[in-house]
């Protein structure tokens, strides 16, 4: 990989971008072009790799190589990409219809299998691109175009199907957070194995206001918590509540009140082995909760797209032949003279 | 010596193992086909599996059967009928009588048609052979007793003891034609080197067989498959479809330079290719064995992509799920290779049968206009060569290229020579030419229609593509009306020049015959064999049979249009036929259609020739 200097324009397409004024996925490309650059690795060795949705258009918007594909089918799409040349950077861009819903079972398999993909999961708990139906992240009773009395079904926590697919990484941002997104973009790039990012993204035709409550500075100072490894869990205007463990859970506290200190709050640990902490942070919601934003998890484990080239370089170490003459002379043959 | 005079020449032998599926008939008949091959014979083998991997054992439902026909010159089906059954109990009996003739040998273990095993396999009364109305020459050999007898001081057990059993079979079978037994020796010792008690007792329990028919039944008559001369020299290995399918899209990777990419999900009678291809790591191969069928085709779609020459390999319930990410190879204009192993349908159908059933789908089966190659095997060691040239059609056309190989000619096999691969053509991706300015990704060879390919990680053609249409010129999306017509004409274009770049369509049998018979893919063996048939009674027939099916060979209306008379003979109810009814409208053909899940009767194929001839 070079350790060139790129600016966010060289990543940017001459496309024009298509997307509702307004929308969420808009802030989301530009620190997206603005993380590659920081990453130095070259537009020509990063792929971006999406289905359908209106999300799925921003591989159009790239200058790397890019391939918007079909719907649902990103991550396995993304994943023989990355198995047939592990060594691009390779972008797999998916809506939470194309992600979760149609491509679920890519979605936790890639995970499982830990192919060296960033995952971005544009979440905007809606169907843009089909006109606004309720989407496999969508809370109960949600009304929608499909769903005029409110959904009967209980919505998926992207986290929560992350860590069953036994995930090492999982960060979340908001579209409009510059420095979130940025930061956990490169995160995500640096960790090798599959990275998933949750971006809570804004439909503001479908569904506007989604995640408002977070889309200001003050409302995430109050309602969400910014995680930094080896930090600790502090949050509010002021940096004055944090997270404390309560027996198998955990809790709110003010620092001051009952005596606590910044002493007793939890330390951010991004890369401890056991999930259970991340998945209880990756779980929060309010109004009891702050919502967890940046790296919540980041563990290492060997990637399927080095394992099977380490595999391949084995049995060559073993087995001499390179070409099918050389094998099939090799095994069980006879000869007519 | 009396033993010469009992000597019977042959040129044609067909053989059939058939036991419980425990019983180890697929080995028994293995080593037969290749003792014979080494012989310089040429040999058909077809496995035929029960539909339940562990049936209650001496059951119907648990037979599991080997046919080998062995050859003086080319054989070119495993045969309708056998010349020698060997029946392990009654159940293979019964399932298998439908496979032998008055004159048929039949051989069976006496040690297992006791009261028991009579009830087991149905029968109700205590002789199965008048019960089957059958008066066949039966050689009873009490199998069991002797392997027993055989091994009662090999200090192993009971189980392992009864296992060798196929090897007593063997041996009576080897006897009775003549096959010296040491490349059967070798073959035991090779099977079982990591384990050289089975490989003794194995060894012990065949030579025990082959004497005990030397011994005993010296008044049997044995045969003589003198080595046919018309083999070519060289060396020779055992192959089934599947297998020379992996070989051929290994030999289509090395010759273009690329890598070899397999996602795939298990489905029979495919799966073998998977395991095949899965084996060669040492040659650079990588597999992918994918979540579902979706994610088989949509890695093999990434792969493609990343500049690999990249397979996916299903069966017809398979290719239903993978059409839309098949027709996304379509629009994007990326080499895919599509094996599809048919087997008898719709839904799971008839999973370890065989059938042609899919032609339609793999023509048609996507939405939107979407031409695609599609390529049929022909017999086992044919799928070598179709693998290869599919290979070479999608990389140098940069398309899809559906590959229509049955479960008849995946499982079967054949004497494969090794080929010399420097004696096959190149294959030479359509890559952007070095230097090129403003380049687009559908930016195409103007005569050929190619577009050229740029793969990730070469500087300087960073480029999307994707499933949304493209403008002619400049590559963005479009969805204007004027563009959409020409792209659509454009991707037919490209693969109707393909039929430039394939070889014309030839007619075996006697070409002046006034009826021509038609065929396509695995059936090829049993058509040629029956025109063959036909022709030595002096019954005139000619025979096109088609590799290539979309595009046609260029000449297809030339040849046919000959023929006073048409028979399109196909495994399913008439698709080729409607296939080129579309194609040559006016063409006049009738048709012989089987979906029993079998391959076609040879006798059966004649008798209708021979009747639409006298029409
Ligand atoms: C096979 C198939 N089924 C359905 C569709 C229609 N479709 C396109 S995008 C989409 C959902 C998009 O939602 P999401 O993935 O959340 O993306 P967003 O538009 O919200 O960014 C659907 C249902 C399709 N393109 N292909
Ligand atoms: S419909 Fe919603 S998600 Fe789609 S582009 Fe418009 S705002 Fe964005
Ligand atoms: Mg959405």
């Amino acid at each position: 990989m070079s350790e060139l200097q790129y600016k966010p324009q060289d990543f940017k397409s001459d496309q024009y971008v298509r997307w509702c004024p307004g929308c969420g996925d808009h802030a989301f490309l530009n620190y997206l072009h603005k993380a590659m650059s920081e990453l130095g690795i070259a537009p020509h060795e990063t792929a971006v790799i999406s289905g359908i949705g209106c999300s799925s258009r921003l591989p159009y918007y790239m200058n790397t190589y890019g391939f918007h594909t079909i719907h649902g089918r990103a991550a396995a799409i993304a994943t023989g990409l990355k198995v047939a040349n592990p060594k691009l950077s390779v972008w797999q861009i998916s809506g939470d219809g194309d992600g979760l819903a149609i491509g679920g079972n890519h979605f936790i398999h890639a995970i499982r299998r830990n192919i060296d993909l960033n995952m971005i999961l544009l979440n905007n708990e809606i169907y843009g691109l089909t006109k606004g139906q309720y989407s496999p992240t969508s809370p109960r009773g949600f009304v929608s175009k499909s769903s005029p009395y409110g959904t009967v079904e209980d919505p998926f926590r992207p986290a929560e199907l992350a860590f069953g697919a036994r995930g090492r990484f999982f960060a979340r941002t908001i579209d409009v957070d510059g420095p979130t997104t940025v930061s956990v973009l490169t995160a995500a790039a640096k960790h090798k194995g599959a990275s998933v990012v949750e971006v809570l993204q804004n439909c503001v035709i479908f569904n506007n206001g989604v995640h408002s409550i977070l889309a200001t500075k003050e409302g995430r100072a109050e309602y969400a918590i910014q995680l930094k490894q080896g930090e600790p869990m502090l949050f509010g205007l002021n940096n004055e509540k944090g997270l404390m463990q309560d027996g198998f859970g955990l809790k709110v506290v003010k620092l001051g009140e009952n005596g606590i200190t910044e002493k007793d709050i939890l330390i951010h640990d991004a890369h401890t082995t056991d999930n259970t902490l991340h998945l209880k942070l990756a779980l929060m919601q309010g109004p009891d909760f702050p919502v967890a934003l940046g790296v919540i998890r980041d563990v290492e484990a060997p990637s399927y797209d080095e394992s099977v080239e380490a595999q391949i370089c084995e049995v060559q170490k073993n087995k001499k032949v390179r070409t099918l003459t050389e094998q099939l002379m090799a095994g069980e043959i006879w000869e007519l003279k | 010596m009396a033993e010469a005079l009992n000597i019977i020449d042959l040129e044609n032998v067909v053989v059939r193992f058939s036991g419980d599926s425990g019983d180890g008939m697929q080995l028994a008949g293995n080593i037969f086909s290749n003792v014979s091959a080494v012989l310089g014979n040429d040999i058909s083998t077809f496995p035929d599996y029960p539909a339940e991997i562990r049936a209650p054992q001496g059951t119907i439902s648990g037979v599991s059967g080997y046919q080998v026909h062995i050859g003086t010159k080319k054989v070119y089906t495993s045969g309708d009928k056998c010349d020698v059954l060997v029946a392990m109990n009654p159940a293979a009996l019964k399932t298998n009588i439908k496979f032998t003739t008055p004159q048929s040998i039949i051989i069976i273990d006496t040690d297992t048609f006791t009261k028991r095993d009579l009830e087991k396999a149905l029968f109700t009364t205590d002789n199965p052979f008048t019960e089957l109305h059958i008066s066949n020459t039966v050689i009873d050999a009490p199998i069991t007793s002797m392997c027993k007898e055989s091994l009662k001081d090999s200090g192993l057990d009971n189980k392992s003891i009864i296992r060798c059993k196929n090897m007593f079979a063997l041996g009576l079978v080897c006897w009775l034609f003549n096959r010296p037994l040491e490349h059967a020796l070798h073959m035991l010792e090779k099977k079982f080197s990591k384990k050289p008690t089975i490989a003794e007792a194995n060894i012990k329990v065949l030579t025990d067989g082959y004497n005990y028919g030397h011994n005993t039944h010296a008044s049997v008559p044995t045969y003589r498959l003198e080595s046919s001369e018309t083999q070519k020299k060289g060396f020779y290995m055992d192959v089934d479809g599947n297998k020379a399918t992996a070989y051929g899209l290994i030999a289509a990777a090395e010759r273009a330079g690329l890598k070899l990419f397999l996602g795939s999900y298990p489905i029979t009678p495919a799966t073998d290719i998977l395991h095949e291809l899965s084996k060669h790591k040492a040659l650079g191969v990588k597999t992918v064995q994918a979540e579902d069928e979706i994610a088989g085709v949509a890695t093999a779609i990434g792969a493609s992509f990343a500049g690999c020459l990249a397979v996916t390999t299903t069966s017809g319930p398979g290719l239903c799920l993978k059409s839309e990410a098949i027709n996304l190879a379509v629009i994007a204009e990326l080499p895919l290779v599509i094996v599809d192993v048919m087997r008898g349908g719709p839904s799971t159908g008839l999973p370890t049968k065989s059938e042609q059933t899919d032609l339609l789908q793999a023509l048609y089966g996507r939405n939107g206009e979407s031409p695609l190659v599609v390529i049929a095997a022909t017999s086992p060691t044919n799928c070598f060569e179709a693998a290869f040239y599919a290979s070479k059609i999608a990389v140098e056309h940069m398309t899809p290229v559906i590959l229509l190989t049955d479960g008849y000619i995946a499982n079967g096999s054949a004497a494969w020579r090794i080929p010399d691969l420097a004696s096959y053509p190149e294959i030479t991706p359509n890559y952007v030419p070095e230097g090129t300015e403003n380049w687009k990704p559908y930016n195409r060879d103007p005569e050929t229609k190619v577009r050229y390919w740029a793969v990730p990680g070469r500087k300087g053609f960073e480029h999307r593509i994707g499933g949304l249409e493209k403008d002619y010129s400049t590559s963005a999306i479009s969805t204007n009306p004027a563009n959409h017509q020409k792209m659509t004409e454009t991707r037919k274009a490209k693969i109707e020049y393909i039929s430039t770049c394939i070889p014309d369509l030839k007619v075996e049998g006697n070409e002046e015959a006034s009826l021509l018979v038609v065929g396509w893919g695995g059936t090829y063996g049993h058509l040629h064999s029956a025109v063959k048939e036909c022709n030595q009674k002096n019954k005139p027939v000619a025979l096109a049979h088609f590799n290539f099916i979309n595009p046609l060979p260029k000449n297809t209306l030339e040849v046919l249009s000959k023929y006073k008379k048409i028979v399109v003979c196909e495994q399913n109810m008439g698709q080729f036929a409607g296939y080129l009814r579309m194609n040559f409208p006016g063409l006049q053909m009738t048709q012989f259609n089987k979906v029993e899940g079998q391959p076609l009767a040879i006798n059966e194929l004649k008798e209708h020739f021979i009747k639409l001839m006298e029409e």
